[in-house]
């Protein structure tokens, strides 16, 4: 009836299992958190990153590179205008005498600014407008969705214009432009992640342990929406780099001497048959700027998006 | 502790939820997930609650702690009507009456450790802080059968059973009297249930808890509760002792619900005559007129279309809410 | 009689970056025809995947690794997609858990039943419709001409899966899988499939594998039962040596962590201490071994074999070597 199993093992092996052992086996599960799983992978993504490692890049240039150049901004050659690049001026010089490469750098600097000044609006303005909206729903919900719309509805160059009328053209009127509009995308994804949110159960127990609705908006609800903020601030900063240079280019932005890359750009215009390289390398910089941020912004949706996890 | 001391008293309570009126829909749908039911539990007894899906058990749970206001009726809690509470109000209470949550993956908040998750009561309570805070979270994680270096992980890293236990852990913090139970082990395999209706029935006896447990595993509840009350379309249709329940049960939808267990012993299963309901439950938008129950079943009468029937006691504690069973009919 | 489906040492692995998974870990076993054989497990142990190996629809990134599937004397495995096709719907059916996810919501029902009869069978369209309405009256749904041109929306939680149901039967199947048909329905509607399930049992003479977690629903249907732990079959047998000689500690346990509806006395609850298998982290040895309350050294170090209680009854576990000490059978 019984099949013999092998003999030939010792009977020691036969007696009881010490408890210790038992014990001692792993009692938590592996698991990566996810941070971890969305580090890894980010890291999987390649195009993703090298845009990080060419922001990181630029991050240093704008910041180093015109402590360590020789020439300033505003510095004028007139014995050498419109030079093509050389090693003396690595990106020329434009039809004033003034090094490309360092107003490139300083263009740089406040490209970076717009884009830092766009995700602070949107971490705080955008983040608790639309957590608030999405935890009091109802009516209060209602209005202020209505208000964002409104807002959505008035074209950005209106307000430019305004702003220039009002305050007058400078890096002042661009940042408060700016403010005024680049929260809403977010308030408008934080709210419908905090609707879906707000029904779960772990804020459910928040509330029956007595937390009010700031704890719950601040400890609980706002940071299980980590992921959309990140893809969407990430999103947004090449979008307003971009906006600061088209602004610029129209001549609404920055005022000379400044240099921002959409006023390097426009200055370049008049001089474009004899003197290319003046709106090239500018050019240049917003491209790369741009494609290393969307490359970044993919790759950070891919790594962060709960729906493409397997 | 007198077992006949009223805790938690619940009358005509009713919950409407109304769907606003959309662009494209004007009318106004209202679905009537509880609607005039009344039920007391005594201190340190458990009333299980028991139905299928829809039929307003969870509801039932989430009206008596407040996370929805009230449609109708009033909610007794200790001597204390709280049906009309504000938050604030209410924050005292909370300390009193806690809840474990159906599903130990959402009720579980994923950024937060473990050790936090279970020292939120503390801070929002003001219980405890700093060393004192530490050394509490550690013995609530004991007390769960946790160990204490389980407090810096983060939730994804335990099972399905052992985040229940952390669930009962922070429930348990502000150390409560009365507790919600809403079908805490749905989502366990069956190993692991065992064991938590073991943690449950432990810290009841140590503690001197009242538990109100919310389920649809009939034999689960039948094991853990003192009394039962069958829920059916909004409606409370019986309630009475758990023995009572499952060795005389009086209303027809008991029975049939009784009867479809699955039982895991082949002899009796091969000779269980089961009673088969026909179609699915109605639609609590629209639900039968008088008895809800009378669509499904076998010995509906015409009277049972006319009126609502209402709960009476047909024995000693046991009351049931059908014509046929006030009349006396059995089989 | 020759088996309809021969499973030897069959071994699926999910690759994910964290390591292999082993999720089916060396099973075998066969199903005669006209057989219900119920396959039980808690998560994780490899049920689902046994079956998913089957029809060859592993989720990414899982993998058969090693063994064999024969059907009807045919090798599935490494078979060309093209060849799988004309198996799965036609010759092997499988319906899924969750009734509502598994039908297209933009086809009618009529639409979805009638598609394989026309692709497999060669069927004309009047052909398949009247074959479909047929196959909707024969899983009960009532007015099937009617019901034939409405959208999964319009069904019920239990009228979809009669559908899903019908859907698998419509080309007849030698072998039909059901995982878990019945865990996503109310105890009411369980029971109204359990017994269409009874009912086609007895009637369609096809080859059933039931896949579950109740041990409930598999003393009800089932012939023969496998029960599965961690990725390996711990031990099958007939259904009454299963709940009536349990043999292996795991089944024991699981049997006994039920509470048993007709007790009168409120008895304590025995579990299977521990937490479910991390299939990562599989040590050597018997994989139950860590909850065993019968752990010996030999099962941390060796995975037992096979011994045979009788021709159909067999369990793996190391207890039953003539060297182990006499362990008093405790159900």
């Amino acid at each position: 009836m019984e099949k013999l199993p092998v003999f030939g093992i010792s009977p020691d092996k036969f007696k009881p299992l010490p408890a210790g052992i038992k014990e001692t086996i792993k009692s938590t599960r592996q698991g990566e958190t996810y941070w971890q799983d969305a580090r890894r992978r980010l890291k999987q993504n390649k195009l993703a990153m090298l845009g990080l490692y060419t922001i990181i890049f630029i991050i240093l240039l704008a910041i180093f590179g015109p402590v360590f150049s020789p020439y300033s901004y505003s510095d004028q050659f007139l014995d050498k205008q419109g030079l093509g690049p050389c090693k003396e001026f690595w990106f020329g010089t434009d039809t004033l005498g003034r090094d490309l490469f360092v107003r490139v750098l300083y263009g740089a600097r406040i490209s970076l600014a717009v884009g830092f000044v766009a995700s602070l609006i949107n971490l705080t303005v955008g983040v608790i407008y639309g957590g608030i909206a999405g935890l009091a729903g109802g009516k209060v919900d209602n209005i202020m969705m209505r208000i964002v719309d409104i807002f959505y509805s008035i074209p950005l160059i209106l307000y430019v214009i305004l702003l220039m009328v009002l305050i007058g053209p400078g890096l002042k009127s661009i940042f408060i432009a700016l403010g005024l509009v680049y929260w809403m995308d977010m308030a408008r994804i934080v709210r419908a992640q905090v609707l879906s949110l707000k029904e779960q159960e772990f804020v459910m127990a928040a509330r029956v342990l007595g937390a009010d609705s700031k704890r719950i908006l601040f400890r609980h609800l706002i940071p299980n929406c980590i992921g959309p903020i990140i893809i969407t601030i990430s999103m947004n900063i090449p979008m307003a780099i971009f906006t600061e240079a088209f602004l610029s280019f129209l001549g609404l932005g920055v005022a000379v001497p400044m240099a921002s890359w959409g006023v390097l750009a426009s200055d370049a215009l008049p001089a474009i048959r004899s003197y290319p390289h003046i709106l090239f390398f500018p050019a240049m910089a917003i491209s790369i700027t741009m494609l290393a941020f969307n490359f970044l912004g993919d790759g950070l949706r891919d790594a962060l998006d709960p729906r493409l996890r397997k | 502790m007198n077992r006949e001391e009223i805790l938690v008293e619940v009358s005509h309570l009713k919950k409407y939820f109304a769907s606003r009126p959309g662009f494209f829909r004007k009318r106004q749908t209202v679905v009537k997930a509880v609607d005039d039911v009344s039920f007391q539990i005594h201190r340190g007894e458990t009333l299980g609650l028991v139905g299928e899906s829809g039929c307003g058990k969870t509801t039932v749970g989430r009206t008596i702690i407040r996370l929805y206001p009230a449609t109708a009726g009033k909610i007794v809690y200790a001597g204390l009507d709280i049906t009309n509470f504000t938050e604030k109000q209410m924050f005292p209470l909370r300390k009193k009456i806690q809840m474990i949550f159906q599903d130990p993956y959402a009720s579980l908040n994923a950024r937060m450790t473990v050790g936090d998750i279970i020292g939120e009561p503390l801070d929002i309570h003001g219980i405890a802080a700093g060393r004192q805070r530490k050394e509490m979270i550690m013995e609530l994680l004991n007390k769960v059968g946790l160990s204490p270096e389980h407090a810096s992980r983060y939730p994804h890293e335990f099972s399905g059973g052992q985040r229940q236990r952390i669930g009962i852990a922070r429930a348990m913090a502000v150390e409560p009297e009365f507790i919600i139970c809403d079908e805490p082990l749905s989502a366990l395999d069956v190993s692991i249930q065992a064991q938590v209706v073991n943690l449950l029935e432990d810290l009841q006896s140590k503690l001197g808890l009242t538990y109100l447990f919310i389920a649809h595993d009939l034999s689960m509840v039948k094991h853990i509760s003192n009394r039962i009350g069958v829920m059916y379309l909004g409606k409370l249709v019986e309630l009475a002792s758990s023995n009572d329940l499952y060795q005389n049960p009086l209303h027809p939808y008991t029975r049939a619900l009784l009867s479809a267990i699955p039982v895991p012993d082949p002899d009796t299963a091969d000779q269980k005559q089961r009673i088969i309901l026909e179609g699915d439950v109605p639609s609590p938008i629209n639900p039968p007129e008088g008895c809800r129950f009378r669509t499904r079943c076998r010995h509906a009468r015409t009277g049972c279309g006319e009126s609502t029937p209402e709960m009476k006691e047909v024995e000693p504690g046991h009351f049931v809410a059908c014509y046929l069973a006030h009349d006396g009919y059995s089989g | 009689m020759k088996n309809i489906l021969e499973v030897k040492d069959l071994h699926t692995s999910f690759f994910t970056h964290l390591g292999e998974v082993k999720a089916v870990n060396g099973v075998s076993f066969a199903v005669g025809p006209g057989e219900v054989i119920g396959i039980v497990g808690e998560s994780g142990s490899g049920k689902s995947v046994t079956s998913l190996s089957i029809i060859n629809l592993l989720p990414f990134p899982g993998k058969i690794v090693g063994g064999s599937i024969l059907f009807a004397g045919k090798e599935l495995i490494n078979l060309p997609e093209k060849e799988m096709q004309k198996i799965r719907g036609n010759e092997i059916s499988i319906i899924f858990q969750d009734p509502m996810t598994s039908l297209n919501p933009v086809f009618t029902v009529g639409n979805q039943i009638m598609e394989p009869l026309v692709r497999h069978r060669g069927l004309s369209r009047d052909e398949a419709r009247q074959k479909a309405i047929e196959m909707l009256a024969m899983v009960g749904i009532p007015s099937p001409e009617k019901r034939i041109n409405q959208y999964p929306h319009e069904f019920s939680g239990g009228m979809r899966q009669r559908v899903m149901i019908a859907m698998a039967l419509c080309c007849r199947p030698k072998l039909l899988i059901a995982d878990e048909p019945t865990t996503a329905l109310d105890v009411t509607i369980q029971a109204q499939i359990i017994e269409l399930m009874k009912d086609l049992r007895d009637k369609t003479g096809t080859s059933i594998i039931l896949i579950t977690h109740d041990l409930g629903v598999v003393a009800e249907v089932c012939s023969r039962v496998i029960v599965m732990y961690a990725g390996s079959i711990i031990e099958q047998g007939n259904r009454r040596d299963i709940f009536y000689r349990p043999r292996h500690p795991y089944t024991r346990g699981l049997l006994r962590s039920v509470p048993g509806i007709r007790a009168k006395q409120k008895e304590r609850l025995k579990p299977i201490d521990g937490q479910p298998p991390d299939l990562l982290n599989t040590a050597a040895g018997c994989p139950f071994y860590p909850r065993c309350e019968h752990a010996m050294l030999i099962c941390a170090e060796e995975r037992p074999s096979y011994t045979e209680f009788s021709s159909a009854h067999k369990a793996a576990c190391w207890l039953y070597h003539p060297l182990a000490p006499r362990v008093e059978r405790s159900i």
